[in-house]
């Protein structure tokens, strides 16, 4: 479990990312943490596995405080894959880039090898295995950072911005990926701004909207992202589907839509009633 | 690493910043001349001390003090180490006067970084370029310079990211002997290096898209215009150096020690 | 009039082991705002270097057919000719401005191009008011926003006086409110100066309401070439893979459950008035 506690941040610059920031994520759970560039998310993210260490307040992470324990320690539980894979890749081919951080846990080498066979398998990247990372495509790119994150299995996986250059295929194949992480019971946090992608999450995950360092809204995708004034604060567009169901809340139509299926089933349901 | 906090483009409307970048590189190179024209500690301490209203003046006095503060250990470096050698050479006696010169010596230094610290301080790149232009660099030399000074802040950036991507998957930088400690920055260096090569490929792309080569003779939405302040600097500096000549070749500069009542001969 | 003329074009890059576009045909009217999009690896950024003559004069590489922009062939014109009629804007903010205030950065064009003085700051100071960036024109670039740079960038652009822009994915860093800025300035540009718009994007759901066109890539070659409406209606669009807006899927669920709407929506306020045509019924 994550809480974070009242939590403030203060880059050395100066700038105040995070003012007063409190919140707590479960086991098992799926959050999205959603909004505008600068909100703070990204800042956020990085106190849970203890890149940051807060200004004031504090962060436990099952109990212990960030500040007692080394970030090496706490990535072997809170696993953050970032946004950009070139920032990371130096090794000659992709099975020492999954091997890397194994190998800085002080995994036995025979358990590195079943570890990257392991990952490489999961992320459909076998082939790719005595390729050397930089030759890879974006998409391929990202598959091995995620890889090289999941091959030591952490508790809780934190994604930042996965969804930017990804095409709409790519987009698919990652949230069932990540639904799928999810329901074999791992914490699965994501950092986005794109709306239409935790629109589509089936199940909806939990919304954490933040705005100027602070959280403005923490519930059900269902309910946050369709509450327009809500989302117009974090400087979001709403999901598609809801900006036509606010334009229609005149009829009397349910308000919690945020996807096209639910949005299909009702206006059925409602031309059904009225014959 | 504040020490360079004092050598970072200040952006500001001093009468110092809109000095011509020209006569403020004159200035610089005159505080050379005279530091270095001088080893007694009451001239190269009114140097010192005389620099300081222009930093007032300029408005930069915050990093302009960083970089004093950075320099502090360098100072005593230099302070502990003519000190020693004057004292070793004199078979170990220490006399005043040593610590005097060892005073003027470390003053020198300051000198020089405090002058060049107010001139990277007041001069934008760009009007840097430009000079440099004016002087006859060819442009694709003062572009390279803009661009590594514009890139810089990117760049530390890049870093930053790039060591925490790696520390989140288990490096630990402060760990492991000397030798151990080498081997962790290849796994920043490597991710640097390439970034940066792409980035530069990137900016080439957009150069290439913005007509560069068009032509050989580049006009400026700039230019270099000497004011009459420029005018009047400037002869205040040759002004300034015709003084330091005289003094050097024909007064005897007191040494502090001399005016002290209670002076120990030597 | 056709200002972007392609006849078979065919790009291999130096070290591509298979072509990277192949057989072009295209033909775009002054004053189109082009939308082309694309599953990633399709050749789309390939083919806007075509247009500015990037390729093949920045990157070498085996090309094959014709490309005429602006009436000039971009094997015989050199980049800098091409670069005063073929604005380009990266998907980078940050890669693609080079001096430390606004001004010079949009200055950098006319000035490579060693235009008087006069000229280039009259020229600065149109493409700053035209990307409605005036305000920041002494701001240094790398304290503004992703969007804002943008919009350096765009206006950077516009101080070359192009008759075509052409915006690679130029939203991607943006979050959705920067991007939806770019795109109307982006609009506006287009209808208010008639500049030709070619615009790539993956996030048709915010950049579908402004196009005139839709091309869609795949593998290397064009395979859909029509309007918005036509192009995410088609089976192959669905095939593809291809990021068709929310409304539109909206719309086709309905339809295959019988209940047709009157025209195919672009965006939610439409959609919602079509919807609201077959509820109140």
């Amino acid at each position: 479990m994550i809480e974070v506690e009242d939590v403030h941040y203060t880059y050395p610059n100066g700038i105040q990312a995070l003012r007063g920031v409190s919140i707590r994520i479960r086991d098992g759970e799926f959050v999205a943490i959603m909004g505008e560039n600068g909100a703070g998310k990204t800042t956020l993210v990085m106190h849970m596995n203890g890149l940051l260490k807060p200004t004031k307040g504090r962060v436990l992470v099952d109990g212990v405080d960030t500040r007692d324990v080394s970030v090496a320690q706490l990535s072997r539980k809170v696993g953050l894959v970032f946004q950009n894979p070139d920032n990371q890749f130096f090794c000659s081919t992709v099975e020492e880039e999954i091997a890397f951080a194994l190998r800085n846990f002080g995994f036995s080498e025979e358990l590195v090898k079943r570890r990257v066979a392991w990952a490489l398998n999961l992320l459909n990247l076998t082939r790719y295995r005595e390729r050397s990372p930089f030759t890879l495509s974006g998409g391929e790119k990202k598959r091995v950072a995620l890889a090289s994150v999941l091959a030591w299995n952490p508790e809780v996986l934190i994604l930042d911005e996965p969804t930017i250059g990804q095409d709409f295929r790519q987009k698919e194949k990652l949230r069932q990926f990540i639904l799928q992480l999810n329901s074999q019971g791992r914490t699965v946090i994501i950092v986005t701004h794109d709306v239409e992608f935790v629109a589509d999450c089936d199940p909806a995950p939990r919304v954490v909207l933040m705005a100027g360092g602070r959280i403005i809204a923490d519930g059900d995708a269902r309910d946050v992202l369709t509450n327009l004034e809500l989302v117009e604060k974090a400087s979001l567009i709403p999901p598609q589907v809801s900006q036509v169901f606010h334009h229609l809340s005149d009829l009397g139509l349910p308000r919690n839509v945020v996807n096209i299926y639910d949005a299909q089933r009702v206006i059925l349901e409602r031309l059904g009633v009225r014959g | 690493m504040s020490i360079f906090e004092g050598f970072v483009f200040r952006r500001g409307d001093s009468p110092i910043h809109r000095l011509d970048p020209r006569v403020k590189f004159l200035y610089t190179v005159l505080m050379l001349v005279l530091a270095v024209m001088f080893s007694e500690m009451p001239i190269l301490l009114i140097l010192f001390l005389s620099q300081v209203p222009l930093v007032v003046a300029a408005g930069v006095q915050r990093s302009w003090a960083k970089t004093m503060r950075g320099s502090v250990f360098l100072a005593l470096l230099i302070f502990f180490t003519n000190l020693a050698t004057r004292w070793a050479y004199a078979n170990f006696t220490l006399h005043p006067v040593y610590l005097e010169e060892s005073v003027a010596m470390t003053l020198r230094f300051l000198t020089l970084v405090e002058s060049f610290s107010v001139f990277s301080l007041t001069t934008s790149p760009d009007d840097l370029s430009l000079a440099m232009e004016r002087v006859g660099i060819p442009y694709w030399f003062c572009f390279a310079f803009t661009t590594s000074i514009r890139l810089m802040p990117a760049l530390a950036r890049d870093a930053q990211t790039i060591i925490n991507a790696q520390k989140s998957r288990g490096l630990e930088l402060e760990r492991g002997n000397f030798l151990r400690r080498v081997r962790n920055y290849i796994p920043i260096l490597i991710p640097l290096i390439v970034t940066t090569i792409r980035r530069s490929l990137e900016l080439a792309e957009a150069m290439e898209s913005r007509a560069w080569g068009a032509t050989e003779n580049r006009t400026s939405l700039t230019e270099l215009r000497m004011k009459t302040s420029d005018y009047i600097t400037l002869a205040l500096l040759s002004a300034l150096l015709l003084v330091g000549v005289y003094v050097r070749l024909y007064v005897k500069i007191p040494r502090l020690v001399d005016l002290i009542p209670y002076a120990i001969k030597p | 009039m056709a200002v972007i003329e392609a006849r078979g074009l065919t790009y291999t890059y130096p070290e591509g082991e298979k072509p990277a576009i192949v057989d072009i045909d295209l033909s775009i009217e002054r004053g189109e705002f082009v939308l082309l999009t694309g599953p990633s690896g399709c050749g789309k950024t390939t083919l806007c270097r075509c247009l500015n003559g990037l390729i093949p004069h920045f990157y070498g590489g085996d090309l094959e057919g014709e490309l005429i922009v602006a009436g000039l062939g971009v094997r015989e014109h050199e980049t800098w000719e091409l670069a005063q009629h073929v604005g380009m804007v990266f998907q980078n903010p940050e890669n693609q401005l080079f001096s430390l205030t606004v001004e010079k950065d949009v200055a950098f064009g006319p000035e490579n191009l060693g235009l008087p003085r006069e000229e280039i700051k009259r020229r600065v100071d149109w493409a700053l008011e035209m990307a409605g960036i005036t305000h920041l024109r002494h701001r240094a670039p790398y304290e503004l926003s992703g969007g804002q740079q943008q919009r350096v960038a765009i206006a950077s652009t516009l101080a070359m006086k192009p008759e075509i822009m052409v915006l690679d994915e130029p939203t991607s860093f943006l979050d959705p409110l920067g991007a939806k800025r770019i795109f109307e300035t982006v609009y506006d540009l287009n209808r208010r100066l008639g500049i030709t718009i070619i615009l790539v994007e993956h996030r048709l759901d915010l950049a579908s309401v402004y196009a005139d066109r839709v091309i869609v890539m795949s593998e290397g070659r064009i395979v859909l070439n029509g309007s918005p409406r036509e192009v995410y209606t088609s089976k192959k669009a669905e095939a593809l893979g291809v990021g068709i807006p929310k409304v539109v899927k909206l719309y086709q669920l309905l339809k295959e459950a019988g209940v047709p709407l009157s025209r195919v929506p672009l965006n939610p306020e439409e959609a919602s008035n079509l919807l609201r045509e077959v509820l109140k019924r």
